[in-house]
């Protein structure tokens, strides 16, 4: 990690930003107008296969020899649901084609967190704030250190274990995001009054979907019921850890910047472009590995069109990439394992006090910053 | 009846209550059941009425007549009334009204409707162009107060223009399905005699009910109508009843002007019962200062179009709508337009005037709008 580089955003002029932004949205434009059948075909295919996989899945699990085949199709349901369909619909992808099953104000995703939540936390505060400390709350969810700027605590010496953790639980902790449980816990600013009234419809739903997969459907098995519950949690699990993996590889590998609160003070469109594609990387892989990550190998890309069907991102890039070149911005990308090993590296590191926020707090530092300035952890 | 109906019947129900329990409902949330039914067969719906497109039919060059086998959701209509159609074109689901025109006692369970084709309408050219035998479109439970009041009125005058005979040709075959003994007057205009939709099944009506005064007028000369040119006070000269008839129009803007005012000049204006087909007028897509209202309808508010986003414009009305980001990324404003036109500040694109989604915080209206807010 670097201390604070004269980087990329603050040496940028005026024009610079607005000839980027125009760029982008002639990209944009052009995608959208452009949209039609086969974006619905696309999307209606993959929902068919979900639907397959998972009626499949279920079905093979409550047959002992087809069981491991029934927690990798579920598994792989799951995985669909969440990501290419899920994470990608309530962005407002497919909201053009009218289709209240498709539509981002309507659906519900297999996962624990509700929608209503996630649209708050995820598309508002994440893709508006994106790595913009205090703002965007997916920076360490409350619960890691993944910022030099962030200040050190000595709960932070358990960085490593609490991402593993986050993993594990991935899908309970996003569903609890909008909580901010930290608030309550650490820093006593919120009541438990108030967490409390805001975890009803957030149970509300934890206990359809534990339910569901741990007690209708092992009870339908009759004697295979345990085969069944150890599967569905296998199923859970393996979503969790993959899809907290690909979003952990779109943001924090160690070359992504973080941004201090003053730069969305009047932040134009192609500063808010260029904010997006500092704090995003790719990774690579061939069309399944996209497909499985719900596109967001092509995190750069998602952050700059969030509302774009997401199979388009992979058509997208070589231009996105070529407007970087030739404004001389960075475009970060490289394998899954890559970005991998780059992520941890950094939660390892930031589990010790280091960097300026060792002394400094964030706020105070905050406040110094006079110019938008970006920094690289 | 053979032994296997109940039988099936049996099945069908039992299928039916299995699939709308709770467990049911359990096992498939957060979709629901029919999002997997309908993986398997594309018409099934626990709640939703679709159907099959099972025919279609050119009665003129520029109209398209579909027969639809809906699916057991379907309720059936009265005479008179509309559904809203909704058909996928090029990936985008569009929706418009039409009226059934069959009769209600039709035994063989379909739905007739007839679109004319215009020059520039985008669902009625898909309708005749593009659509195929087969295809399962989404439709509305029938809809709309124009419709045969229960107690059959004794004596009945029905008048269209063009594609607005659909409406009351439901109602014509209903009552003479009905075995309706009371006297019946029917005027009906179009502009030509090949242009005119259900000129043969009028005509075999007419044939078989003495009861049935069938008067058709033509734009064009020579025709061979009973009227002569457009709708006028003289035609009525052939109905000298026509102020005790309940009487039922649908038909072009102009027409339905001429015998609107008609009917209020003889006092009589409670016995006549509409049906407007036109959509909100097109506004010239460069109009760029602001015209027409803002329509909140579920918060029964009005507003005048200020020309801002709709986001703010329902702020400025007092409304909440829910909202984040107010430039268009994070869709949490997303709003149902029931009709109207708006442009998006971003790419100035106009949208089409029928129902659709919307991100409020980057559209302004373009005319009236009317918004499920
Ligand atoms: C209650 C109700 C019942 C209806 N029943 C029928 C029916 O049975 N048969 C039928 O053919 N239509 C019927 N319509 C009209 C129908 O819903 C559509 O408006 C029509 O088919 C045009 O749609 P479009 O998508 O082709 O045109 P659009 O793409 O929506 O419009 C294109 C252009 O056509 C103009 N236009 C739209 N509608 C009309 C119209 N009705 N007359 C003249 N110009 C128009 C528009 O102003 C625009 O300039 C009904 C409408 C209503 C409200
Ligand atoms: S408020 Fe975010 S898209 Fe409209």
């Amino acid at each position: 990690m670097t201390a604070i580089q004269n980087n990329t955003f603050s040496s940028l002029t005026p024009a610079q930003f607005a000839a980027i932004g125009a760029d982008l949205d002639a990209i944009r434009n052009r995608v959208r107008t452009d949209l039609g059948q086969r974006d619905a075909d696309y999307i209606h295919n993959i929902v068919k296969r979900q639907r397959q996989f998972e009626v499949a899945g279920r079905v093979m699990m409550m047959i002992p020899p087809t069981w491991p085949l029934g927690v990798a199709a579920l598994s792989v349901s799951k995985i669909l649901d969440n990501m290419e369909i899920g994470h990608n619909v309530m962005h407002g992808q497919y909201d053009w084609m009218g289709e209240p099953a498709l539509n981002s104000k309507h659906f519900e995703w297999d996962s624990a967190d509700t929608s209503k939540n996630w649209k708050i936390t995820h598309n508002y505060e994440h893709h508006t704030f994106t790595n913009v400390l205090n703002k965007d709350h997916d920076i360490g969810y409350g619960l890691l250190r993944m910022s030099e700027d962030q200040k050190w605590e000595p709960r932070f010496l358990a960085n490593i274990p609490l991402t593993v953790l986050l993993h594990t639980f991935f899908q309970h902790f996003v569903a609890v995001q909008n909580l901010k449980l930290e608030e309550v816990l650490v820093y006593k600013t919120k009541s438990t009054a108030q967490l409390k009234e805001e975890f009803k419809p957030v149970w509300a739903k934890l206990k359809k979907q534990l339910k569901k997969d741990y007690v209708y459907f092992p009870a339908l098995a009759g004697p295979l019921a345990p085969l069944v519950l150890v599967g569905n949690a296998a199923a859970n699990l393996a979503r969790n850890v993959w899809a907290c993996a690909v979003i952990f590889n779109g943001h924090f590998p160690e070359d992504v910047e973080q941004f201090p609160e003053s730069v969305v003070e009047n932040e134009t469109r192609g500063q808010w472009y260029v904010r997006q594609l500092l704090g995003s990387a790719n990774f690579s892989g061939g069309r399944l590995m996209h497909i499985m990550s719900g596109n967001l190998s092509f995190q750069i890309e998602h952050h700059l069109f969030p509302d774009l069907p997401a199979h388009r991102y992979a058509e997208i890039a070589p231009e996105v990439r070529a407007i970087c070149e030739k404004h001389g911005l960075p475009y970060k990308t490289g394998s899954f394992l890559r970005q991998s090993i780059s992520t941890w590296k950094r939660i390892a590191k930031l589990s010790l006090p280091s960097g300026r926020s060792g002394k400094v707090s964030q706020r105070a530092a905050n406040e110094e910053a006079l110019a938008p300035l970006a920094m690289a952890a | 009846m053979s032994a296997t109906t109940p039988r099936t019947h049996r099945f069908a129900n039992g299928l039916r209550r299995a699939l709308t329990s709770r467990l049911a409902a359990a096992l498939t949330y957060p979709h629901g059941v029919d999002r997997y039914l309908e993986q398997f067969a594309p018409t099934a719906s626990l709640t939703e009425v679709r159907a099959e497109v099972v025919a279609i039919r050119h009665q003129t060059d520029d109209s398209v007549t579909l027969s639809l086998r809906p699916n057991g959701n379907w309720q059936g209509f009265r005479a008179g009334q509309y559904v809203r159609l909704t058909v996928e074109i090029d990936g985008v689901r569009r929706t418009r009204c039409y009226s059934p025109a069959n009769s209600v006692h039709a035994t063989d369970g379909l739905i007739e409707l007839t679109a004319k084709t215009h020059a520039g309408g985008f669902v009625s050219k898909f309708l005749k162009q593009r659509l195929t035998v087969g295809t399962t479109v989404g439709l509305s439970q029938a809809e709309g107060r124009f419709a045969l009041p229960d107690a059959r009125p004794a004596r009945v005058l029905l008048i269209s223009g063009g594609s607005g005979i659909t409406p009351v040709m439901a109602m014509l075959r209903t009552l003479t399905d009905e075995g309706f003994a009371g006297p019946i007057s029917f005027l009906h205009y179009s502009n030509a005699a090949k242009d005119q939709i259900y000129a043969a099944e009028l005509a075999g009506i007419a044939a078989m009910f003495p009861n049935l005064q069938l008067l058709r007028g033509y734009a064009e000369p020579n025709q061979g109508g009973e009227l002569e040119g457009l709708f006028c006070r003289a035609h009525l000269n052939a109905v000298p009843d026509f102020a005790d008839a309940e009487a039922f129009l649908c038909g072009p803007p102009g027409m339905m002007k001429a015998v609107q005012k008609l009917w209020a000049d003889e006092g009589i204006g409670e016995r006549l019962h509409l049906e407007h087909f036109s959509a909100a007028p097109a506004v010239l897509a460069d109009s760029a200062n602001a015209e027409g209202d803002v329509r909140f309808i579920r918060s029964e508010r009005l507003a005048q179009n200020s020309g801002a986003t709709l986001l703010d414009q329902a702020e400025a009305a007092g409304l909440k709508p829910e909202s984040g980001c107010r430039m268009g990324i994070c869709h949490a404003c997303t709003c149902r337009k029931a009709s109207g036109r708006v442009r998006d500040i971003r790419t100035g694109e106009i949208s089409d005037a029928g129902e659709a989604d919307i991100q409020i915080c980057i559209s302004v209206p373009v005319g009236t709008v009317t918004l499920d807010l």
